[in-house]
């Protein structure tokens, strides 16, 4: 329910279990893209911070963790460079309440591209296989991540195609 | 809402406004949801000063969030096989986000399920593209 808050969408299908039950589907059901909030029980997802370790977000300083060098512009950890570029899901079903679902990711195609002021740009696919806790699979999500050769801004103000 | 094949047709077009103004605290909000709390998305002294980004900036997955609200109201629920696409601009505090749904084709799979395939566009106030997709979804072919 928090998730679909998140995306702005009164859907009782995803919390109002008596509405859910006599829909179509029969039960209440997680909204399409909800299977990305698995990233809350990643223990290693950099994109949160640890407890008792510094972070790239402002406090006292703009950043917490300014990078050797200077050149702040590529943001803290490197974390700035590293933009979304694609999303995609297929269901095999919807994921639904008492479901565990462990995610398996892996590797898929690397390819370059040159971009038009970013400098080159290397895209890069992960494969998410979402499975329930009978190992049948759920979702599977392919998501392609582009690096940038040159500052994120650069891209973003040219409108090349990328944003996070 | 379902779709039935005999109602639909190529070409046909279905679109929501999926957010109008676009708050900060939205963003948030999706932070605290999905788990990404890149500083990027929430804190506007890190993306200002050290990224050097005019302002925060919603998530990638915000946009495709709000543009799912679309294709589910459109297609119904449970009815989505697939859904994804390309992040094509950033989408800023203040937007407002029209999210369009094209059918581009209409089929049956392998078992005779019907299905439909639409082309997803999302732009912001100026007819910016900043999402840009497609999605399958079964339909009633009786």
């Amino acid at each position: 329910m928090m998730f679909a808050r998140s995306v702005g969408d009164p859907n009782p299908i995803y919390a109002d279990e008596e509405y859910a039950a006599k829909s179509e589907v029969g039960h209440v059901i997680a909204p399409p893209t909800f299977v990305q909030a698995g990233a809350q029980f990643d223990p290693d997802w950099p994109l949160r911070p640890r407890i008792g370790e510094p972070w790239f977000g402002s406090g006292r300083n703009p950043t917490g963790t300014p990078r050797p060098g200077g050149g702040g512009a590529g943001g803290g950890g490197g974390m700035a460079r590293g933009l979304h570029a694609e999303q995609h899901f297929e269901y095999h079903r919807h994921v639904q309440p008492g479901d565990v679902l462990r995610a398996e990711t892996r590797p898929g195609k690397t390819w370059e591209k040159e971009g038009r002021r970013a400098g080159k740009l290397v895209f890069s696919e992960t494969i998410t296989e979402y499975r329930d806790q009978n190992g049948e699979l759920v979702v599977t999500a392919r998501s392609v991540g582009v690096r940038t050769e040159r500052a994120p801004e650069a891209a973003a103000t040219a409108g090349s195609g990328e944003s996070q | 809402m379902t779709l039935r094949a005999s109602a639909l047709n190529m070409g046909d077009v279905y679109s929501e406004v999926v957010v109008d103004d676009l708050s900060r605290t939205q963003i948030v909000q999706y932070s605290g949801a999905s788990g990404d709390y890149n500083p990027l998305h929430s804190d506007e002294i890190f993306a200002t000063q050290v990224a050097g980004f005019p302002s925060i900036f919603a998530h990638g997955m915000l946009t495709m969030g709000l543009t799912g609200k679309m294709v589910t109201n459109h297609v119904g629920d449970g009815r989505l096989r697939s859904f994804g696409g390309r992040f094509k601009a950033q989408v800023w505090p203040g937007d407002t986000l029209t999210a369009r749904a094209e059918v581009v084709d209409i089929r049956s799979d392998d078992d005779g399920v019907g299905v439909v395939e639409l082309r997803l566009v999302t732009t912001n106030q100026d007819g910016l593209e900043v999402f840009a997709g497609q999605a399958t979804a079964t339909i009633d072919t009786d």
